[in-house]
């Protein structure tokens, strides 16, 4: 699999169907890993007995006054600071409609005011996605509806409602529209939820609800003005993303097609029939009457605040697999580059390499033999280093040198070079081999004429023979390298 | 006894001269024969105040100091939350609701050793000026039964005219504290935005809502202030300074105190009322103070600024009483339904005509022309306001065009209602405090009161000029 680590994932590929093109802006939101709600002391905290974590305040009771939680508004700052963004003065405004699970009737959420602007995010292959802001707001309470059918609210006997959730801190991160394609979607999403995880910022688990994407897709002829959008919700992994996304355009470019004219409107993603369905058109949309949240004052961070925060930050995963891409020979979207700062073990395969082991092939074990150990893998990276370095001198083979991991790590550690010297791997010195190639050649001289004469495959069963011969010991390119010199000249 | 004032009841309390028990049974007695005349209370706290007097004269006896209000009887107007005591905002919509929690001001008088005697009655969610849109009938004036006590915090302000509690509490977001006081014969004050904290006081309009009190002296009425004022982390909008410092200066008298008269005040102020300001100016000046003309362009414009913005945020405020977690509900086959059942049948018309205002003000469209307009005449009469502080420490205007009119007058007329607080609702606008202390009578013996200005969180000088009218109010 040592091919493997030459794959990419670019998704610079263009998405094109019948000579359209897609465009693609994401909002996403991310429940904030605050200890309290944003804007009262009740516990954020998911998973509990319905309407424990409740209060006057998140219950919208008369009377009861928001007092913003400084955890997240600092929070907010930290993800908006490692997505470039800058931190200004900002403001909330109340959105007002009625539904049983927002307790006030109104959502206090930034409006005109966010806390952060102006920002972006470069993909693993260095596509740039721009990010129009990220503000805070205010979750609501959890509906079930109970009877009718398909859990909504119209034709329900009754519903019940969790407030536990209400006035759960969230931040909205609403991306330029300047993706493509479904695979830029994804990487986006995948990059925003790594940087989220990194900066302590959010657990961001789509599959928990804590962090939620919202589509807003169109498509277009290559050069056009864009064209009208619709808002896709409910999707709610990173694969439905790219499924919904291109189910979508391409429902946008046959409606097109048939001279039909798209509408504005939001639509629900169906995961079982892998279909969007109208959920609302902009006609119905409701007119929120934002106004300025006459409860809470500016908040203003001053520059010494943003400062000491911007300089708290962790090296974000971008910077962490150029680090590891270097390190390593590979490019940074190389897939063993994703998966190994994925799981946070880049700093591992470094320790290797400065443990005097080979950074290349410790980053192949790691991502190969590694997927069940955490940041810090159990075998002892002097271990490994010593394992990579008889590998790159030709004392063990890529086989061998499996085997020999695979004593490592059950055993959590040990010495590399005695582990081989027991299982009997010694290199195998070139005479040996040598001798075994010639007694193959002679073995088999149909396939040897056939090989001389070019057919490359006859080359498996000589090169069989001598791994035959020498139990599985020889190293296949040292046989391949010895073969070729004995045809050449 | 139960026209002594709260600084000697307070006195007499901590000093074992009066127990707090025989305090609280001559205000009983008092409401006892006149409340059903009167009808301040929406809920009189008989046994819960004899049991809290009880309290306070058991620690007396053991030496313990109750505090700055011992056995000092003060009236709630209801629309501040009282723990597991009805709150009712003399609205059908919440009716049954019992608040979980105290409001940071019932606690602050609570700590203070007060001892609450009941819930008063208002204009539905404070709507009004004269205390005839509850859904539990009008209060009636101490001096005149035949007329209104003001609104919205009527209730309050009659309370303590007729005796029946020494202090009170009333919410101001127009005016609905110093026109009540006016149109009662006490003293009244609206506060600076976020010297008292709101938290627990249910919203109207929260950019202009201040708790403030009613009392029968200027002194009583800067002790409760000193009491409840001071920094809440529960309220955002609650100024970071300690409670305010007045009662000492009160007898600093106005000697070289600038007093403003402002030139193009918008006149409707009735002749009774417009003499007895000219007195109070000779009065000052008498005293000691330098009358000096300003002028406020924008003084004018309050009126129209303020139907706008506090509409616009009673509009969404009102919005969480829909019949879903708590009050009054009407069933119906689905949830708007419902929703428009409960509220069409908990809400009176005043506030409902309020919420339709504030929902087209803030609707899409309409923003711009209407809350976004007046928003900007908000800011610029607070700059009016402010060039004027500069050439005068405080200002004096009517509290009332008229002393009190009777019931019935003004309830077809919406606007001549809201013309009540012309004078009353800049200081809403700008966040400065005001206050109306009593200054003779007019009209059939009616009292007048004198509305005193004074630039945010100068408290100390406003009262010292209320003071100083308090000592030469005519007889």
């Amino acid at each position: 699999m040592s091919n493997s680590v030459s794959e990419t994932a670019t998704t610079d590929a263009a998405w094109s169907f019948r000579g359209y093109e897609m465009v693609v802006g994401l909002e996403v939101h991310v429940e904030l890993a605050t200890r309290t709600k944003l804007f009262s002391a009740s516990p954020n905290r998911f998973g509990d007995e319905p309407n424990t974590n409740i209060d006057p305040v998140t219950l919208g009771l008369p009377g009861a006054l928001p007092v913003l939680n400084r955890q997240a508004v600092e929070l907010a700052m930290r993800l908006g600071l490692a997505v470039n963004c800058t931190v200004q003065r900002s403001t909330f405004a109340r959105k007002n409609y009625f539904y049983p699970d927002m307790p006030k009737a109104y959502q206090i959420s930034q409006y005109d005011e966010p806390i952060c602007v102006d920002g972006w995010l470069d993909l693993p292959d260095g596509f740039r996605v721009g990010i129009e802001r990220a503000h805070l707001e205010e979750d609501t309470g959890k509906s079930t509806h109970v009877g009718g059918t398909g859990g909504r609210i119209h034709g329900s006997d009754h519903s019940l409602i969790d407030f536990n959730r209400a006035g759960v801190p969230l931040v909205e991160i609403v991306s330029r529209p300047d993706m493509r394609s479904p695979e830029q979607a994804k990487a986006y999403v995948n990059e925003l939820r790594a940087i989220l995880v990194a900066v302590g910022a959010s657990d961001a688990k789509m599959e928990e609800g804590s962090m939620r994407v919202d589509a807003n897709v169109s498509v277009r002829l290559p050069g056009a003005e864009f064209g009208t959008r619709c808002e896709i919700k409910n999707v709610n992994s990173v694969r439905s993303v790219g499924r919904a996304i291109e189910y979508e355009a391409q429902r946008q470019v046959g409606m097109l097609e048939a001279g039909e004219p798209i509408r504005q409107e939001t639509r629900h993603w169906d995961e079982t029939d892998g279909r969007t369905h109208t959920l609302r058109s902009k006609e119905d949309a409701d007119d929120y009457r934002y106004f300025q949240e006459p409860d809470l004052v500016v908040v203003d961070p001053d520059p010494e605040w943003i400062e000491r925060v911007r300089y708290s930050l962790p090296v974000l995963p971008a910077a962490r697999r150029i680090h590891l891409a270097e390190a390593t020979g590979q490019r940074p979207d190389a897939e063993a580059i994703l998966v190994v700062t994925d799981r946070d073990q880049d700093a591992y395969v470094l320790a290797v390499a400065a443990a005097g082991g080979d950074a290349g092939r410790a980053l192949v074990h790691v991502k190969e033999a590694f997927a069940d150990e955490g940041e810090r893998p159990s075998v002892p990276a002097a271990a490994l280093a010593t394992l990579t370095r008889m590998e790159v001198d030709g004392e063990l083979t890529a086989t061998q040198a499996k085997q020999v991991l695979a004593e490592l790590v059950a055993g959590g550690g040990g010495d590399a070079r005695a582990i081989a010297a027991a299982k009997g791997f010694e290199a195998m010195d070139t005479s040996e081999l040598e001798t075994m190639v010639d007694e193959a050649i002679a073995a088999q001289p149909d396939a040897w004429a056939k090989y001389c004469a070019g057919e490359a495959k006859a080359m498996g069963a000589l090169v069989g023979a001598v791994m035959k011969a020498s139990k599985g010991q020889a190293d296949g390119k040292a046989v391949t390298a010895l073969l070729e010199r004995r045809r050449d000249t | 006894m139960a026209n002594d004032s709260a600084t000697d009841i307070a006195w007499n309390v901590r000093n074992n001269v009066v127990s707090a028990t025989d305090v609280v049974e001559q205000h009983l007695a008092e409401i006892d024969r006149r409340e059903s005349e009167i009808h301040a209370f929406n809920l009189v706290l008989a046994d819960e105040a004899r049991a809290r007097a009880a309290e306070i004269d058991d620690a007396v006896a053991v030496g313990r100091d109750p505090g700055p209000l011992a056995g000092v009887p003060i009236a709630l107007k209801d629309n501040m939350c009282t723990r597991g005591i009805p709150t009712t905002c003399s609205s059908k919509i919440l009716d049954g609701w019992k608040p979980p929690y105290d409001a940071t001001v019932v606690t602050k008088l609570r700590e203070a050793g007060a001892v609450v005697i009941g819930k008063t009655n208002l204009d539905e969610f404070a709507m009004g000026s004269s205390t005839e849109n509850s859904a539990f009938g009008p209060t009636r004036n101490p001096h005149d039964t035949s007329r209104v006590p003001g609104g919205s915090s009527g209730g309050s302000a009659a309370a303590v005219a007729a005796g029946f509690s020494a202090l009170s509490l009333g919410s101001d977001t127009g005016g609905s504290i110093r026109q009540p006081a006016a149109l009662c014969g006490v003293v009244g004050v609206k506060p600076t935005y976020g010297a008292v904290s709101r938290y627990g006081l249910v919203a109207f309009a929260s950019s202009l809502d201040q708790i403030g009190p009613f009392a029968n002296t200027v002194a009583d009425a800067s002790l409760l202030l000193e009491v409840i004022s001071g920094h809440d982390p529960m309220d955002s909008t609650s100024i970071r300074q300690g409670p305010l410092d007045i009662t000492g200066q009160l007898d600093f008298g106005v000697i070289g105190l600038r007093v403003g008269r402002i030139t193009d005040l918008p006149e409707g102020a009735s002749p009774d009322v417009v003499e007895r300001m000219e007195q109070a100016f000779e009065a000052l000046r008498d005293a000691g103070a330098e009358i000096v003309d300003v002028e406020v362009p924008a003084f004018t414009y309050g009126l129209t600024a303020y139907y706008l913005i506090a509409p616009a945020e009673a509009s969404s405020n009102l919005a969480r009483y829909d019949g879903v977690r708590f009050g009054h509900r009407v069933e119906a086959p689905d949830t708007n339904a419902m929703y428009m059942a409960t509220r069409t049948d908990g809400f009176g018309a005043e506030v409902k005509r309020r919420i339709m205002l504030g929902t087209y003000a803030l609707s899409a469209g309409y923003y711009d022309a209407y809350y976004g307009r007046a928003l900007k005449v908000r800011r610029r009469i607070a700059a009016d306001f402010a060039a004027a502080y500069e050439r005068a420490d405080v200002l004096l205007t009517p509290a009332s065009p008229t002393v009190a009119f009777h019931l019935g007058d003004k309830t077809s007329d919406p606007m001549s209602m809201y013309l009540c607080d012309t004078y009353t609702i800049p200081s809403n606008l700008t966040g400065d405090p005001g206050m109306s202390v009593p200054f003779g009578t007019g009209d059939d013996g009616l009292p007048v009161g004198v509305q005193v200005l004074a630039p945010a969180l100068q408290e100390a000088t406003m009262f010292r000029t209320a003071a100083e009218l308090e000592r030469r109010a005519p007889k």
